[in-house]
């Protein structure tokens, strides 16, 4: 039995059902990212130089694709979500939010995609 | 939605420090997020090839540049830090008051040692990554 008013369904009051996924992939997100980062930050650090050949050369290197890649898209997802929580928190009026949101979730699928994309493409050029 | 009840203000409460810490986790998460634009926009110009890295890489290697850098990588520190001790939360752990207290002096103490570690590293002179 729904205790809910149909009004307030009708007007998205209420839970959504999917806050508990929502916090469990910020979780399980998190915890990926916290090995990646450490060995991004190792790795960067580590690195010889910041020239061209030995950046493109390190991101080309071995399994650093599949690590820089994974990072560029779960810390794009750690961040949407993140995001999105500050958003619903602090911008309450429904256009300024519903633009905010939208805003948010398009950059964050372009950062995932241009970063896998330009991974992948200095790791295919190399290898070619 | 303004006339639904609203829980406690947050100016009721007496401030204790590990407030700070939890504003400080949501401010390090905000400043991530540029970090990780910053951070696809180098891999996207190193994608492009020489001549656009080229033009990128003075603007990274700037004095503003690596400040920003340095603020981000102590950020990422932070908010790496905090967010074990979240994720120890998540599981039960060290949710007594005194141990969210100590849990947090260790945090500080952690981020501020290993972003001098890293920022030392980054500017020691012939530091080439940043």
């Amino acid at each position: 039995m729904s205790l809910r008013a149909p009004l307030a369904r009708a007007l998205y009051h209420g839970s959504a059902h999917d806050g508990v996924s929502h916090w469990l992939i910020q979780r399980v997100t998190a915890s990926a990212l916290a090995v990646l980062s450490i060995w991004l930050l190792v790795a960067l650090l580590s690195l010889p130089g910041s020239d061209y050949a030995t950046v493109t050369a390190w991101i080309a290197a071995g399994w650093n694709p599949v690590w820089l890649a994974l990072t560029v898209l779960i810390a794009s997802w750690h961040s949407w979500l993140g995001i999105e929580v500050v958003i619903e928190d602090y911008v309450h009026r429904f256009l300024p939010k519903t633009i905010a949101l939208l805003a948010s979730s398009f950059v964050h699928l372009l950062l995932a995609a241009s970063g896998v994309y330009a991974v992948l493409r200095i790791a295919l050029r190399s290898a070619a | 939605m303004a006339e639904r009840p609203l829980s406690p203000h947050i100016t009721v409460y007496r401030w204790a420090y590990t407030m700070t810490l939890s504003i400080l986790h949501r401010v390090s998460g905000v400043a991530l997020a540029v970090t990780l634009l910053g951070f696809v926009l180098w891999l996207v110009s190193a994608s492009l090839g020489a001549e656009a890295y080229a033009a990128v890489l003075p603007r990274v290697m700037s004095v503003p540049g690596k400040l920003l850098a340095a603020l981000a990588v102590t950020a990422l520190i932070y908010h790496l830090c905090n967010g074990l001790r979240h994720l120890a939360w998540d599981m039960g752990w060290g949710f007594e008051r005194a141990d969210a207290r100590r849990s947090a002096v260790v945090v500080v103490a952690v981020t501020l040692i290993c972003a001098a570690v890293c920022v030392y590293l980054m500017f020691r002179p012939g530091a080439g990554a940043a």
